[in-house]
């Protein structure tokens, strides 16, 4: 089953993403990037109640992570993006039409600016 | 490439697509297998198998004007098209087609909220526009409505009101096709027409009076395949000035029967405005595992009995059932409203009441944050931790359709429907998701709607074994009266086919229509069991 491999692969990206990330984002990417994640990320990953993107994540991983992802010092941006356009669990894949390349690589810039390049692997 | 559309040459293919890109732009046509596979339905039940519904393409117009020449351009090439709002419709088909093959027409583009006005209480949108879209139009301005909504708030007033979706403040405003006024549609041969008063050009009125004069045809571009519907009016909630919840609890089981009957009486007679919420509390919270004594209590052999729980409700303290009133107006208004509902549920014996939440809106961002959301007309997204992994499930599933039969608004429909419904899980093996007394999910002003949740698994035998077993509870709610009102594509023969009076009369005349109007039969085959002629004639 491709979609269960893939969603099984990015575990593995979760635990040794090792891509490089990237040239030092530009605060016009970062400003968008921060509107992206307002507009489709935080009603699910944000903080507060109700939130079951971070309450998964908080079943998931205790506290060894941060469950609402602006908090994360360690997600690289093939993670994000690949979350986004393959879905998981029962977060949904996200089309071009809603979250276009340009606007994902500002979500990934957004959300990797606290990651560190050691704690990235 | 994906894959073909049914009967066509890749010769043809190519030349549509090509013309595609002439009409919309090349960035517009998705070809390629990766942009192609966000178009799979994230939550299909034949995830990752062969018969797993795939789009063969995908475009997305911006202007009216666009659409009408992609329809074009498929009639010539005789290329299925399937329209989508916003593709958020989880749970009933996301963003795929009904028919593999199928270019997907993807609308969030067209995402222009045209209007809202705060005197009359209407907005005018187009099919790509959110829920969270309009709300945030809504604030940006001040205006003064409260947006009825649905979960989750991703969803399209013009998707979700065209799959006969339902929200969660006043009863008129829940129905969303009921509550619309006005469509513009691009017919399957790309023409443009406006229902009701739109179609009069000099008419102020086309949000305001839905039927104009002659037939009033706006239903028929709902769950069908008839028109892609590129602009639509809605009415909306003046923003009220207060809001108020209040609970009756009742303690024995057959008090469902005057708990609805009185809940009838006070929505009908729109002494309560709101969604009512009927709930059991001696179950303690919904998926939630019970405690010991009611777990083992429940778990032995048919289950516990109504005196049992009646029992250990008094010595809980808990009530049996519970119903809360949601009142929208005046503070003054719907203090007297609820104080009216209390004296008519105290005619049930040992009825108790409780009172709260309130709010005076515009509400605080503290009191949004602790309130139900939709209730207050907020976008949400809360409804996806059905499903998600959390304490009470380690094990996440990968989505999940909904089961969703309308039941009569009766107190003994409601205790027949938990026992049909009980038995066919047990008989079927269908995991319906919806505790051990399922009750209505949600409330039509004048039907039921109990809405069964059956997960999505990676463990492709676990889903084959589940399709089985829905298309046999389908059969079996039908044949005790409790019909389907919305389902997946992967269903949707199987519910239209419980629509049988009269040698299925209904779907023959909806046939007919279809062979009319798009004779080519371009435009999304099979949503909700309308096929083509000449695919009809294959899969009689």
């Amino acid at each position: 089953m491709g979609t269960s491999m893939q969603r099984a692969a990015l575990v593995g990206l979760v635990a040794f993403a090792s891509a490089a990330l990237g040239q030092n984002p530009t605060d016009a990417q970062l400003k968008k990037g921060r509107e992206v994640y307002q507009n489709w990320c935080w009603n699910c990953h944000g903080s507060g109640a109700g939130k079951p993107g971070s309450e998964a994540l908080r079943a998931k991983y205790k506290d060894a992570r941060p469950a609402d992802l602006e908090q994360r010092t360690d997600l690289a941006p093939v993670v994000i993006k690949t979350f986004v356009r393959k879905g998981v669990s029962i977060m949904p894949i996200f089309r071009k039409t809603e979250i276009s390349d340009s606007d994902l690589d500002a979500l990934a810039a957004y959300l990797t600016q606290n990651t560190k390049a050691k704690s990235a692997n | 490439m994906s894959k073909l559309p049914p009967g066509l040459s890749s010769k043809d293919f190519q030349g549509a697509i090509k013309q595609f890109e002439a009409a919309i732009g090349k960035e517009w046509v998705f070809t390629s297998d990766e942009d192609v596979a966000l178009y799979r339905d994230s939550y299909s039940v034949f995830l990752g198998e062969p018969e797993e519904i795939m789009a063969s393409a995908a475009v997305a117009p911006d202007t009216v004007e666009q659409v009408q020449r992609v329809m074009k351009i498929a009639n010539t090439f005789k290329v299925p098209m399937f329209p989508i709002s916003t593709g958020k419709n989880l749970g009933y088909g996301g963003s795929a087609p009904n028919l593999s093959g199928s270019v997907v027409l993807d609308l969030k583009r067209m995402n222009r909220v045209l209007e809202v006005d705060d005197k009359r209480h209407f907005a005018l949108v187009e099919p790509g526009v959110s829920y969270f879209d309009l709300y945030r139009y809504v604030q940006e301005r001040g205006l003064k409505v409260l947006l009825d909504l649905p979960d989750p708030g991703w969803g399209s007033p013009v998707g979700n009101s065209l799959d006969h979706g339902v929200g969660y403040s006043t009863g008129e405003m829940r129905d969303h096709i009921g509550s619309h006024c006005g469509m513009e549609v691009v017919l399957p041969n790309g023409e443009l027409i406006r229902t009701g008063m739109g179609a009069a050009p000099n008419a102020k009125t086309w949000q305001d009076y839905r039927y104009g004069a002659g037939p009033y045809v706006d239903g028929m571009f709902s769950q069908s395949n008839f028109g892609v519907v590129t602009k639509m009016g809605f009415w909306l909630n003046p923003l009220p000035d207060a809001y108020l919840m209040g609970t009756v609890t009742v303690p024995k089981h057959q008090d469902m029967i005057p708990l609805v009957d009185i809940l009838n009486y006070l929505e009908n007679s729109g002494i309560t405005n709101g969604m009512p919420q009927l709930g059991s509390p001696v179950y303690g919270r919904q998926f939630a595992p019970p405690d010991p004594e009611l777990g083992a209590m429940i778990a032995k052999p048919g289950g516990a009995t109504p005196a049992e729980l009646e029992e250990y409700a008094a010595r809980k303290g808990r009530g049996y059932w519970s119903c809360g009133l949601q009142f929208y107006g005046p503070e003054k208004v719907i203090a007297a409203q609820w104080e009216y509902a209390r004296e008519k549920f105290s005619s049930i014996p040992g009825a108790k009441f409780e009172e709260g939440p309130s709010y005076k809106f515009p509400l605080t961002p503290e009191q949004i944050e602790k309130s139900h959301k939709v209730t207050v007309g907020v976008p949400d997204l809360s409804i996806f931790a059905i499903g998600a992994r959390s304490p009470f499930n380690p094990n996440p599933s990968h989505g999940h359709v909904w089961f969703s039969p309308i039941v009569p608004r009766t107190g003994q429909a409601i205790l027949d429907a938990q026992r049909v419904f009980t038995d066919a899980s047990r008989e079927t093996g269908l995991p319906l998701l919806a505790g051990p007394a399922p009750l209505p999910a949600t409330y039509y002003k004048r039907a039921f709607i109990f809405i069964f949740g059956i997960m999505v698994s990676t463990d492709l035998a676990v889903n084959k074994k589940n399709r089985d077993a829905f298309r046999n509870v389908i059969k079996i709610a039908a044949e005790k009266g409790f019909v389907e009102y919305r389902t997946p594509p992967a269903f949707q023969d199987d519910v239209i086919a419980t629509y049988s009076f009269n040698n299925h009369s209904l779907l023959r005349f909806h046939e007919t229509i279809k062979d009319a109007i798009d004779p080519n039969g371009i435009l999304a085959a099979g949503r909700y069991g309308i096929w083509p002629k000449a695919m009809r004639a294959k899969r009689a």
